[in-house]
């Protein structure tokens, strides 16, 4: 195979960019935002997560980040910094990234002259848009979900409108209908086929037994409303990000769950049916085997990598526990005000100057009011920012899982080659032994691993590639939604504190007339 | 733990400016230059506070115009006690004790924090400290305002100002040798309290002749329950307020490692919404509490009005009887007589008093609740600001 020196014709924004990124910048440290913000920010802010960045090239200058409104985000992804001269080149293949690129093993000299990697990253966004032909423009809404059948056997149906102008779609617009298990269904087939290749596939929101059989039972509270209300929200969430990513985008199985209007009943999920028990033996299996492989890790940026995540693992679970007791504080907060606007009226009743008891009973409605703007704002804390935070600690998981992944890919890759160094041994001892059809036949066997070890370092390369464009795609994704989510929930902020200034600036001239 | 406590509570001594604290739930104090008392200075000690009580006076029976003495909270209560007990103030509102200094909760909060050091990163620990630090001293000054206003309306009040107990807790710089109820006391003291209550049930039963005092009894009564109960919910909801602070700290430092903005912002709100409660309690709690006390106080004069009526018409029913009997008629002439002078003596101050304490009552409210609104606006609208301009500066970076 040609040994590729210049990547494949990527058409005219892709030349440009390497010309810029050769001209300009060095190809040592820049983040990720560098679409984003087009001054470099400072490599290595110290709150960040992974501390033992080491970067052996000249440092940007470091920009101060409150002086540069722009860099708001930029602390938040991690560097892709090209230290490891091991580093493969991510060359940006073909259109369809699900295809196994033409990778020379032989070539493991760095591309330095062709800047970082984000530039690849860049081109191969413009590539798959341009393959599709239209920008992503997608809108799926989960709504109206009804309760379907009686007793033990109800089920909740979710109705889903898909709204989309891309061309892939045979329609503008879409509306099904779709129960729990088949999102957990169509989740557990996209896990199947890609996770193990290094695709950040995300998780579906979580079975609860309690929360479906309150509704099952048809307990028409509260609390089995707001349980409701929380899957349907976590539902939309898990399409939208799922149809985010291109590769899932793209599987005929999610176009069917999006497009057909019946679908074969996912079985498989129960958690109490033979997959689902294949499913907890397979995990324990897993995490023993997890703790055994030892991996001789020839890439650091897998390692810090890895690192990073474990660290924002930490720190997202330590946030979501914070939101949550802050959601439950607001709501206590809520009752009690409640409790003392009806007892400030109380007062007010029994107050015998007139002005005075007025001016309780004034008192006693604006806590009222505050009390219920507590709530909407306890249901604001809950379901932008605490869902989020959740969803993010189950992606992470996910991610964590990819990263298994490669180990378990490199590590059978070991173990043909630990086999096909005993075949060989073997083979050689029978060549002494003079034992022909043996011989033979060993060293058919030989050949055969020869090739599987092929596959198996090819596998591992890809698994690798793969992984690397799936995490900046998801640093990308991650400090999009949280900027997002952010601002929804300060501005929720922003919009209850209004209120409270309104009640009491009417309050004030009641306070005032007492005489 | 040790540590932490020892700093703050051996030696704190701070200057104590009165003047604002008094206003807040006392108005319309005469501070004429015949007598004037404040706490200067207070200093906390292990378990008790020490106040520096300065008074200035033109009258004639002290020895100095100017001068200090230290004292102790158990004195103030002694001096409360002696104004109930004596026979000559039934007819007034005596003005209700002042509250024992309870730093319990700071320093169980304190303690805490020490023993979780070792959990919380460096910045949260400092931060946590620095705030636990403000409360104790909000608790603090709270005390000495307390303290304050007990003997700035013994001051104010024309009878109570001239009493020699009073005389005495201001100019005697030695110790007055007053130590708390031992447990016998105590116990005495909760027997009588359960006996007054229920003669109080008794003495409130009886229909009062004169119009003013019936509507004064129901009002009370009914008053003070609701206010006690306002009182308590307004605890609790300002302590709910308060214990979201911690939460938000953990936040915006969880935050600071992603997004520095944001979490500056939650640090500077949640210092608001800490000053918020602060407030809160003190322009709304504070005043109930306070008022609490005094329709307690007025409760207690209207029953020992009520207890002289009682005593009175029966003195007339053993009048008669003796007259019928024509027994011991001067005996009970005499009883008589003392039981209408005494009744009569209170109902003439205890009206004025009533009115008073209404004409305090409502400026004290108002001008809490103005406040209360006026802090409430000042600081929704610094939040206001904060978040405004944070969401603008991460809406421009798109």
């Amino acid at each position: 195979m040609a040994a590729e020196m210049e990547p494949p014709p990527l058409g005219d924004a892709g030349q440009t960019d390497f010309r810029e990124i050769e001209d300009g910048e060095g190809f040592f440290v820049s983040t990720v935002t560098i679409l984003e913000s087009p001054e470099p920010s400072s490599p290595d802010p110290p709150s960040m997560p992974a501390e033992g960045i080491s970067t052996n090239g000249p440092k940007q200058e470091d920009i101060s980040l409150d002086d540069d409104p722009e860099d708001l985000f930029a602390e938040a992804t991690e560097e892709v910094s090209l230290d490891s001269p091991e580093r493969e080149p991510i060359l940006s293949d073909g259109p369809s990234p699900a295809i196994t690129p033409v990778t020379p093993t032989a070539m493991l000299t760095p591309r330095m002259g062709l800047g970082t990697a984000e530039m690849f990253e860049r081109s191969l966004d413009e590539l798959e848009e341009d393959e599709s032909g239209d920008t992503f423009d997608m809108h799926i809404a989960v709504s109206d979900p009804e309760k379907v059948g009686d007793g033990m056997n109800a089920y909740m149906g979710y109705k889903v409108t898909t709204k989309t102008s891309m061309t892939i779609f045979s329609k503008n617009e879409t509306t099904v209908r779709r129960r729990f298990s088949d999102f957990l269904g169509l989740h557990s087939k996209l896990a199947s086929r890609y996770l193990h290749i290094g695709y950040i596939v995300p998780p579906a929101p979580e079975k609860s037994i309690v929360g479906m059989t309150k509704v099952k039972v048809g307990k028409e509270d509260l609390s089995s409303a707001e349980f409701v209300e929380k899957r349907r929200s976590a539902l939309e969430r898990y399409l939208m990000r799922t149809v985010k990513h291109p590769i899932l985008l793209k599987d005929p199985d999610v176009m069917m769950f999006l497009e057909s209007s019946e679908l074969p009943r996912a079985v498989s999920t129960q958690a109490l049916s033979g997959a689902g028990i294949l499913r907890m033996v397979n995990k324990a299996a897993d995490a023993v085997n997890k703790m055994t492989i030892k991996m001789n890790e020839s890439d650091a940026w897998f390692e810090e990598k890895h690192q990073q995540f474990e660290n924002l693992d930490l720190q997202l679970r330590k946030l979501h526990a914070s939101v949550e007791c802050l959601v439950c504080h607001r709501k206590e907060l809520s009752v009690n005000t409640a409790s003392f606007a009806k007892s400030a009226a109380m007062l007010g009743n029994s107050e015998d100057h007139t002005a005075l008891s007025r001016a309780l009973s004034q008192l006693a409605e604006v806590e009222e009011k505050i009390d219920q703007l507590h709530q909407d704002q306890a249901y604001a804390d809950f379901y932008l920012f605490s869902e989020l935070l959740g969803d993010y600690v189950r992606l992470i998981t996910a991610v964590k899982g990819v990263f298994d992944h490669r180990m378990k890919t490199w590590s059978k890759w070991q173990d043909t080659q630990l086999l096909l160094q005993k075949k060989r041994e073997a083979e050689s001892k029978l060549q002494f032994a003079n034992k022909p059809d043996k011989l033979q036949q060993a060293q058919d066997e030989i050949k055969e691993l020869e090739g599987k070890v092929q596959q198996g370092e090819k596998d591992f390369e890809l698994i690798s590639k793969t992984i690397r464009k799936e995490v900046s795609r998801f640093e990308k994704e991650r400090v999009k939604d949280f900027k997002v989510v952010i601002i929804k929930y300060l501005e929720s902020l922003v919009q209850t504190q209004q209120q409270l200034i309104k009640y009491w600036e009417a309050f004030l001239p009641e306070a005032k007339a007492i005489a | 733990m040790g540590s932490i406590a020892a700093q703050l509570f051996s030696g704190l001594s701070r200057d104590i400016k009165s003047g604002s604290s008094l206003g807040s739930v006392n108005v319309d104090l005469q501070t004429d230059a015949t007598l004037q008392v404040d706490i200067s200075d207070a200093l906390s000690e292990r378990d008790k506070v020490k106040f520096t009580v300065h008074t200035k006076s033109t009258l004639p029976n002290f020895k100095q115009n100017e001068f200090s003495v230290v004292r102790q909270h158990e004195e103030f209560i002694w001096l409360h006690d002696s104004f109930v007990e004596n026979e000559e103030y039934a007819g007034y509102i005596i003005p209700p004790a002042p509250p024992r200094p309870d730093f319990d909760a700071s320093r169980e909060k304190l303690q805490k924090l020490g023993e979780g050091e070792g959990s919380m990163t460096k910045e949260e620990f400092t931060k946590m400290k620095q705030e636990l630090e403000a409360e104790y001293l909000a608790i603090f000054k709270k005390t000495v305002a307390m303290h304050e206003v007990f003997l700035c309306r013994v001051a104010a009040h024309p009878v109570l100002r001239k009493d020699m107990n009073f005389h005495v807790f201001l100019e005697y710089n030695q110790d007055l040798s007053v130590r708390g109820k031992n447990k016998r006391e105590k116990m005495e003291d909760f027997f009588k309290n359960v006996v007054k209550s229920a003669d109080g049930v008794l003495v409130a039963g009886v229909k009062d002749v004169d119009d003013f005092f019936e509507h004064e009894k129901t009002f009370l009564l009914e008053y003070h329950n609701r206010v006690k109960d306002a009182s308590s919910k307004s605890d609790r909801m300002i302590r709910s307020h308060k214990s979201k602070s911690p939460h938000c700290l953990i936040i915006s430092t969880c935050l600071g490692k992603f997004f520095l903005k944001v979490s500056e912002l939650f640090e500077k709100t949640r210092k608001i919404e800490a000053r918020v409660a602060a407030d809160e309690d003190l322009k709304l709690a504070d005043l109930l509490k306070y008022y609490l006390r005094e329709s307690q106080a007025a409760k207690d004069l209207l029953y020992r009005r009520g207890r002289a009526l009682v005593d009175y018409e029966n003195a007339n029913k053993a009048l008669d009887k003796a007259r019928a009997k024509n027994k011991d008629v001067l005996q009970a002439e005499t009883s008589q007589q003392v039981c209408c002078q005494k009744f009569e003596k209170i109902s003439e101050s205890a009206k004025q008093e009533l009115i008073d304490f209404k004409t305090r009552r409502v400026a004290a409210f108002r001008k809490n609740l103005v406040e209360l609104a006026e802090l409430e606006l000042k600081h929704a609208k610094g939040n206001l600001q904060l978040l405004q301009s944070c969401v603008g500066v991460l809406k421009g970076d798109t």
